[in-house]
């Protein structure tokens, strides 16, 4: 069984996020790291490959090489390999054009299983893994709470707006995991030292085949036309309650027509 | 291109709010940039229902024939089926599960420009430029499409639909989608309803949210009750799920739900920026809280410093005393 897991580097949660405000994109020359999302699906793989499935894991990254350290993370976690798209004419890529870097990778491979997180914490896109499917002509299932394999059946199940689905569809599939699906264990000190030591792939636009147009910003479909600051809320009232404030936040409900 | 069509969803047999929330706007977008409104609805619908959505601002309805789109790649194909025959400029979803994943494969299937996290659709130039919220709502990106074609996914319950609106019955198109192989190969095999609530927190009118200031799992009978007094849902907290004092479904926030109720009540919520986010488009909140330094207080219309244990019981009874 092959399992590609599409992580992406994302600015360190710690770090204060910001836009630039002559390009209008999210400044990322601060420290970066693995998007938290990301190692819960790692994590699966992991977990379907200790259940005895025989498992190969590929880490897929599409960011600059200074994500190589990223890509390590990853590894650490739980891959085998990696591929790693590192070019700067990917720059400025919006989802359609990420999407596309992303699906030009996992076609190099067969891949039986594409798994993502449920979003990136940066742009909290959470889409991806839908978009990339419909590349790849692959069945597809988001927010997975839980993954079983049965033979070259998958079987997920997830919250929807009325409760829980079962989902039922033939490998090859992608999937986006949510971080419900399990608790991501700590990479062992042998396991990151080790991530290096693993082969990993690098790969140009042009190793990948990848037309140049057809990604970063001139392979986009969108562009950030300006900024600006959402509204405030206005007027805010703050009470100490002395013994009436039920009856003020009732006064404030009726106001405001919450309750008639 | 022209022409707009948004996506009407068709949840437990009833049109999401949401979606009729998202038709207004799109009324509203399409007076501004002289473009008619169209709404697609996915599977089994009564013919009046369906109708029913011109009072939302839509003059024609597309049904879907057949079945399945209770998943996202079904509805890519009939979205690519219509669009095939109509040429729309700009096609609207609302941000459910199923809906978003459907906007984002229908924009690769059409290479259309895909925004997603719309927070407002302004008419700019005779074009539309989405505001896309990001960096925890701090900032609004003004983005606009460079194709022909553009696809938005709006944050659930962006837009209320307004009450008692009235109009022409939109007229009625049913259409055959070509269902492509991969797009069927995943079928829904069973379901259960959410555990604890049926109710979707994400259409809920007015939320009850508690938090770890409710000290124990217990307490969220408090919530509970004034939820039920107010004709609405319990939210949570992602310390307090995480604690397993109450189910991940009720989950706001940056790994939770996104939810903009009409009116949101915190309960012993101290308003970290993970919930923050995704509760703060809510159109009023109320905070109860302990501790005055608590951030909830930062951006609460009505903050309450005091002990929840006291007011949230007799807030429930007032509110009960009036229904």
């Amino acid at each position: 069984m092959k399992i590609a897991i599409c992580v992406k580097e994302v600015p360190d949660p710690t770090a204060e996020k910001r836009i630039d405000p002559g390009t209008n994109r999210l400044v990322r020359t601060g420290e970066n790291t693995l998007n938290p999302y990301d190692r819960h699906a790692i994590e699966e793989a992991v977990r379907i490959k200790e259940s005895g499935v025989e498992t190969e894991i590929s880490i897929v990254l599409v960011g600059p090489a200074s994500a190589a350290r990223t890509v390590d993370k990853a590894l650490a976690q739980g891959g085998d390999r990696s591929v790693h798209l590192a070019d700067d004419g990917l720059a400025d890529s919006d989802i359609l054009a990420t999407s596309r870097a992303l699906a030009a990778l996992l076609e190099r491979d067969a891949y039986d299983l594409v798994l993502f997180g449920q979003q990136a914490s940066d742009a909290e896109c959470y889409v991806m893994a839908a978009a990339v499917a419909e590349r790849l002509d692959r069945p597809c299932v988001s927010q997975a709470a839980s993954l079983t394999l049965d033979g070259s059946t998958l079987r997920v199940k997830r919250q929807v707006e009325t409760g829980y689905d079962t989902v039922e569809m033939p490998l090859p599939a992608v999937v986006s995991v949510s971080d419900a699906i399990n608790e991501p264990r700590y990479p062992s000190l042998p396991a990151i030292m080790g991530a290096k030591r693993k082969p990993h792939e690098v790969l140009s636009l042009a190793d990948a085949g990848i037309d140049p147009d057809t990604v970063g910003g001139a392979g986009s479909r969108t562009t950030v036309r300006g900024l600006s600051k959402p509204a405030g809320r206005g007027a805010s009232v703050r009470i100490e309650d002395d013994g009436t404030a039920a009856e003020k936040i009732l006064a404030f409900l009726v106001e405001n027509k919450v309750v008639v | 291109m022209a022409g707009i069509l948004v996506f009407a969803e068709l949840q437990g047999g009833a049109f999401a709010t949401g979606s009729l929330g998202l038709l207004e706007e799109a009324e509203r977008l399409g007076q501004a940039l002289g473009e008619p409104v169209h709404a697609l609805v996915c599977g089994d619908v009564d013919g009046s229902q369906a109708a029913a959505l011109g009072r939302h601002g839509a003059t024609v309805v597309h049904v879907a024939a057949g079945g399945g789109y209770g998943l996202a790649q079904p509805i890519v194909d009939a979205v690519a089926t219509l669009q095939a025959a109509e040429s729309f400029r700009y096609l609207l979803f609302g941000a459910s599960i199923a809906a978003s994943d459907a906007a984002a494969g229908a924009a690769v299937r059409l290479d259309a420009g895909l925004v997603i996290d719309a927070v407002e659709l302004a008419a700019d130039g005779g074009e539309l430029v989405t505001r896309r919220a990001g960096l925890g709502d701090s900032v609004l990106a003004h983005c606009a499409f460079t194709t022909p074609v553009g696809v938005v996914v709006v944050r659930a319950n962006a837009f209320a639909a307004a009450e008692d609106r009235s109009g022409p019955d939109a007229e009625l198109r049913t259409f055959a989608p070509e269902f492509r192989t991969f797009s069927t190969a995943a079928r829904i095999s069973g379901h259960e309803e959410a555990e604890q609530s049926g109710v979707d927190i994400g259409e809920a009118d007015v939320l009850v949210g508690g938090g770890r200031g409710l000290g124990k799992a217990e307490n969220f009978a408090l919530c509970e009750a004034l939820a039920a007094a107010l004709g609405g849902a319990v939210a949570a907290t992602r310390a307090v799920v995480d604690a397993g004092w109450y189910p991940y479904s009720s989950q706001v926030g940056q790994t939770g739900k996104m939810v903009s109720p009409r009116c949101y009540i915190a309960v012993g919520i101290s308003g970290a920026i993970q919930h923050k986010v995704g509760m703060q488009s809510s159109g009023l909140i109320v905070a109860i809280n302990k501790d005055a330094n608590a951030p909830i207080f930062d951006f609460a219309d009505f903050g309450v410093v005091g002990d929840l244990h006291a007011i949230v019981p007799k807030l429930t009874e007032l509110v009960k005393a009036r229904g």
